[in-house]
């Protein structure tokens, strides 16, 4: 069997072992649509009393706030197993029983989990961004394709932050929540137009942790908002391929931390 | 594909590098779990493998699963390497850890035994026949559709025992497959194990702590202490010498008093109302050590056991050393 094919039967289990007590499952839903929504109701309230912040109005913040969240929860869905790696795999010595399965590693840990509680967020995420859309004035054709892609690039992007965060068990499993700078904070972060950071914390959300190559050149294109820093804004259309080279560069890093685990058996 | 010896292991070392004192500072050391073992298990045998805690059993039973790379030595088992293609070997082993679950504990038994068939590839014509053949020799039928959770550790432990062979491995490594479980299925595991080698000439490493399971199941008898092997015997070798011996406490209603023992026994431990004798049972069968004891007027209870495994490695140190 394949390992798509494989995945597809082990999220299926998944997903019945979740909805193995429905009623629990539906509160958790509802709790995680509204806590993540109030968030945004902090940052409306924001330009609700101030307009514009730097050129920005409210409907271009939306898009980026919901094209973050967006990609976010689809990483949360898929990469559970590599959340709850240190604690569940490292820590309790069961992923000696992963390596003693005749697969990768990767697809085994994807397949620990496919999460339905990030729907919340998902969902909340979608209503946002449909919003900024409809308060945006000038929005590009291009979005129908740059949509998709984008939220790709973005969740595969977090996707590899969650890689990485798991390779980094395999050093230490203790102050992990360090990381969460990188994921929470990289949604917080994201939910703001960059123009607002310093310029060192611009080129590491470009080029070291490729956020903004994922989130805000993109909404850039689909807005036709250019650039106040002078990007221009075909840059936008190909950035979110940055979210797929990180999670390759995460994956290279997931390896090695494999093979030293393998060699020093701790 | 089966080859004359399953099992080949020579001149295994593995040391650890330890630091002292926290993660990330303090000085390393090296720690040696294994220090150049060697023995080979021939196809469809089953070798005990037994020895303390921290003797290097762990270790060893890692690197022949493949999630260990040693530091030197050569280690075959078919005709593969372990840790040097992973994916290939572990399909063709099964492994039982007594303390950890194989299958999840969110599914039920059927639910976990079909995700296996789907990561081993197992094809649906085999997998049925073997899910049917475990079920029935293991005594699943009434349990297949529960949570793993709610499985006792009895029954936990022969669903783990069909999860570890829901693939036909041609050798199985079993850790502690008895720990914890109660008498009946004690009995079932050795009774699964037995038939398992008879009909498909399975070849199976064992540990274990119960020297009950060595009795039952073992051809051979590896002793493995402080990362060497102490002795690799047929077990009715092992039997004719130590494991033939008995421990006999007897309890007294005061202090014990002087007991001229006979021939064959000896007191290995005087405590203020209680007597542990070591007896070897072919020099003086245990009726004749009870009634000797039973002319003493203030003796209480009187127990028989077997020496700790613990004790039998004690005693290896003691005849190599000499």
């Amino acid at each position: 069997m394949n390992a798509f094919t494989l995945y597809r039967r082990m999220a299926g289990a998944s997903i019945k072992a979740q909805l193995r007590y429905p009623g629990t499952f539906a509160l958790q839903l509802v709790g995680n649509f509204v806590t993540t929504l109030l968030s945004f109701f902090g940052i409306w309230s924001l330009f609700h009393r101030f307009g514009s912040i730097a050129g920005w109005d409210i409907g271009a913040v939306a898009v980026l706030y919901g094209l973050v969240n967006v990609s976010f929860s689809v990483a949360e869905t898929l990469g559970r197993g590599f959340d709850v790696f240190g604690s569940e795999y490292v820590k309790t010595g069961s992923f000696d029983r992963l390596l003693l399965r005749p697969r990768s590693t990767l697809v085994l840990l994807l397949g620990h989990e496919l999460r339905l509680r990030p729907i919340g967020r998902f969902l909340q995420g979608a209503f946002v961004l449909g919003a900024g859309f409809w308060l945006s004035p000038h929005v590009s054709w291009n979005t129908v394709w740059l949509l998709p892609w984008a939220v790709a690039g973005g969740a595969v992007m977090f996707l590899g932050i969650l890689i990485g965060q798991a390779a980094l068990c395999f050093i230490t499993v203790e102050g992990l929540e360090v990381v969460n700078v990188l994921t929470y904070g990289g949604v917080e972060a994201g939910q703001y137009p960059i123009t607002m950071f310093a310029r060192w914390l611009r080129r590491f959300l470009t080029w070291a942790l490729p956020l903004s190559a994922v989130c805000y050149y993109p909404a850039l294109a689909m807005l036709n908002h250019p650039d106040p820093l002078g990007m221009p804004l075909w840059f936008g259309l190909l950035s979110p391929a940055m979210g797929f080279v990180f999670l390759a560069l995460m994956m290279l890093w997931w390896r090695r931390g494999v093979a030293g685990y393998v060699s020093s058996g701790s | 594909m089966k080859t004359a010896t399953a099992i080949e292991v020579r001149d295994l070392r593995k040391t650890y590098q330890v630091r002292d004192g926290g993660s990330w500072r303090g000085k390393t050391r090296e720690i040696t779990a294994l220090d150049g073992i060697s023995f080979t298990v021939p196809s469809g045998e089953i070798a005990g493998f037994i020895g303390p805690n921290g003797a290097g059993k762990s270790t060893a039973i890692k690197i022949l699963s493949g999630i260990l790379r040693p530091t030197s030595g050569i280690v075959r088992v078919g005709n593969l390497v372990p840790w040097e293609n992973r994916i290939a070997h572990v399909a063709r082993i099964g492994v039982v850890f007594g303390q950890r679950t194989q299958l999840w504990w969110d599914l039920s038994v059927a639910e976990g035994l079909a995700l296996l068939r789907d990561i081993y590839s197992v094809e649906p014509e085999r997998f049925k026949r073997n899910r049917d053949r475990l079920a029935e020799a293991l005594d699943l039928n009434g349990i297949m559709d529960q949570s793993v959770r709610q499985l006792s550790l009895g029954q936990r432990m022969r669903a783990e025992i069909a999860a570890a062979l829901i693939h036909d491995p041609d050798v199985v490594i079993l850790d502690e497959p008895t720990i914890g479980l109660d008498a009946p299925s004690k009995l079932a595991v050795r009774a699964f194990v037995r038939d398992l080698r008879r009909e498909r000439g399975t070849t199976v490493l064992l540990t274990t702590h119960d020297m009950h399971d060595i009795e039952a199941l073992a051809d051979r008898v590896i002793v493995i202490g402080h990362g060497r092997i102490l002795a690799d015997s047929p077990f009715e070798a092992l039997q004719a010498t130590t494991l033939s011996e008995r421990i006999l406490e007897a309890d007294f209603t005061g202090p014990p008093p002087e007991l001229f023992l006979p021939d064959g026994a000896v007191e290995t431990e005087r405590g203020t109302r209680s007597v542990t004798i070591t007896f070897d049972p072919q020099r003086l069968p245990a009726p004749a050590l009870v009634a000797h004891l039973s002319t003493f007027p203030d003796l209480g209870d009187l127990r028989i056991g077997r020496p700790a495994i613990e004790e039998i490695i004690t005693r290896f140190y003691a005849d190599h050393a000499s």
